[in-house]
This record gives structure tokens, sequence and C-alpha cells, in this order.
């Protein structure tokens, strides 16, 4: 049964003014039964204060093959970290 | 109101009374349990054994309140483990069994549809401690009905074998609806006090809900109004011997076993 049934991604909020985070996936008909089994399977032990479902099929991922491309020039660009600036100590923890 | 809250009558009454809503969440709660990996899908599977807990939390709840107001000195646990079938003040229709995954949301749509006014109209009773555990459950309560409602519009105008399915599991258990609305004497004890709602006035606000999502699910309710009853004085199917016997193996054959 659960094999006709599209797979669905589910993003838990965990906290009022966290990002939704990435939990898992599960298989549903529809959104709405996605919603009702994201909070079955993943809000369980007081996880969450909002649920976001969306068909696994609508994400666009990048692929593998082209870590290199897309990853690799950020290596060698340290000046890109904000780690040349003396924080007075005044400011406190940032 | 009648008796004062402390007078021995009232709470007999309160005790009786908080056995017939402890047994029906047991007994459900069981019933919903026997799934437990085995139901059609992971998400199904899980969603069911969160509504058996929820159930079986509100027993928790209802058989203290029932230990709380008889003061004999007995737990939850031996009103769960320790009584037999004559014993038992469960409506018929959560003992029995249950058959397909089908007759089984069924059997739940019809008895949240029904639980969550009862429950609301808990939330006014004149006993605090039944006010506070009704305002509990019907959290978890009205999202068994929420639940329960859209799966039964779904199968129920779904494919031809489980709209068939529907039907029948609709025509199996409609006889033992009746019996939620039918008043005793401690009824109309517990409606005088203002302890509890008489059963009757539950009657329009479940038919309403029920009417309205078999017709969703393009089911037909059944003609026959004959009611089965029995379970809220002890008198029930065969069906509930065969739960307590597996319920209660454990502490009938080692008494007291704990771990």
């Amino acid at each position: 049964m659960s094999s006709e049934w599209p797979l669905w991604e589910v993003f838990i909020r965990g906290q009022h003014g966290l990002n939704h985070r990435h939990v898992g996936s599960l298989h549903a008909p529809d959104a709405e039964m996605a919603i009702l089994n994201a909070r079955d399977v993943y809000t369980r032990r007081n996880e969450g204060v909002s649920i976001w479902v969306v068909r696994s099929a609508d994400i666009v991922a990048s692929a593998p093959s082209d870590k290199g491309p897309l990853f690799d020039p950020a290596n060698a660009k340290v000046y890109r970290h904000p780690t040349f600036f003396d924080v007075p100590d005044e400011v406190g923890h940032m | 109101m009648g008796a004062p809250a402390s007078s021995p009558a009232v709470s007999a009454a309160v005790a009786e009374f908080a056995l017939r809503m402890g047994d029906n969440c047991l007994i459900l709660g069981h019933r919903n349990s026997e799934w437990c990996g085995h139901s059609p899908a992971l998400e199904e599977d899980i969603a069911l054994a969160n509504t058996a807990l929820d159930l079986i939390g509100q027993t928790q709840l209802w058989l203290g309140l029932a230990c709380e107001a008889e003061g004999k000195g007995r737990t939850p646990d031996n009103l769960a483990f320790l009584r037999d079938v004559s014993g038992y003040r469960n409506l018929l229709l959560v003992e029995q069994p249950n058959g397909d995954f089908g007759r089984t949301l069924m059997r739940q749509y019809l008895f949240d549809a029904w639980h969550l006014p009862l429950l609301k109209a808990l939330m006014g009773s004149a006993d605090r401690r039944i006010a506070e555990i009704a305002e509990k459950a019907s959290k978890e309560v009205a999202y068994h009905l929420e639940r329960s409602a859209d799966l039964v519009v779904r199968l129920g105008d779904g494919t031809a074998e489980s709209h068939a399915r529907m039907q029948a599991a609709l025509d199996f258990l409609w006889p033992y609806t009746g019996e939620m609305f039918l008043a005793d004497a401690l009824d109309e004890e517990l409606a005088a006090t203002g302890l509890a709602p008489e059963p009757a006035s539950l009657k329009p606000a479940w038919q309403e809900h029920v009417g309205r999502t078999l017709a969703d699910a393009t089911l037909k309710v059944p003609e026959k109004s004959f009611a089965q009853k029995g379970g809220r004085r002890g008198v029930h199917s065969e069906h509930l011997g065969y739960i307590l016997a597996e319920m209660q193996f454990l502490q009938r054959a080692y008494p007291g076993a704990s771990w």
C-alpha cells in the first residue's frame, strides 16, 4: 500500500524563533495526510511547534558529481571568514 | 445540585461513572494496540499506536478517579487487571473484534464522534476532578476525531474495494451505537446532580457529525435502529473475555509481578 503513496520530506520547527529542520521522510497520499502522519511519526516526544511537508519529488538537489566545482573553490578563500577583526572586550559574546 | 460533593452516594456515583469512562478507554485502547506491527503502512501503525497510548493514558486518569472516589484502597492496576468480565462497564462497541483495518477505523470514528462531545460537556461537570480529566483528554480526542473522520471519508469515497469494506464495517457496527445514548438510573442521577450530561443530549451532535461524515464518505446509514446493550451493567459479548484473558494473564498467573 505505502509503495503507491508518494514520499514527503518533513521539516519541524522545534521552538518559536528557530528554523524548520529536516527530520526525515514518510509516505502519504496527499499533503493533508502527510501533515497528520508527520505529527504522529515525528512529534511524539513534544518535538515541534510547526510542521512543513514537501513532496520529495519537488526537491531539486545538487548532484554529488558536482561537488568539486560547487564547493572546492570556497576552500582557498579564508578571507570570507570574519577572522581578521579584533573584537573589543566591551562587545562581549558574539 | 443534589447531595453535597462529599456524600457517600455522590462518591459511589462518581466512582461508577469513572469506571464507565475508564473501561471504554481501556478496552478500545487495547483493541487498537492489537494492530501494533500489523497495520497496512508504517505511518498508520504509529498513528494507531499513538491513539492506543492516548486512550490508555486516559484510562489511568479515569480509573484513578474511580479508586479515589470508592475509597477502598484499590489502584487503577487492580481495576484493570483483576476484574472479571461482569465487572467491566464499557460499551459493547469498543470490545468488538478489530476485523479489517476499515472496521477498526469505523469503530474508532463512531466512538470518537461521541467521545468528544461527551468530554466537552464533562468540562462543565460539578465535580472538578471530572472536569479536569475531560479537559486534558478532549485535546487528544479532538485529534483522534479529526483523523478517524478523515480516514472514513477517504476510504468510503475511495476505491470500490475500500467503499465495500467501509459499508460492511458500518453495517456491522451500527447496532452497537445506540447504547451510547441510553440512560439508566445512574445516568439520571449524574445528570440531576450536574456531574455528567444526559446521554441522550449528546445524540444531536453525534448524528450531525456522523451524518455529514458518512455522506462525504458516500456511505449509507443503516436503517436498523435496534440497539445492542448491556455493557454498562456488565453484560458483555463473548469477545471481552478473550480480551481480558490476554490483557490480564500476567497478573493472574504471577500476582503482583512488576518490572
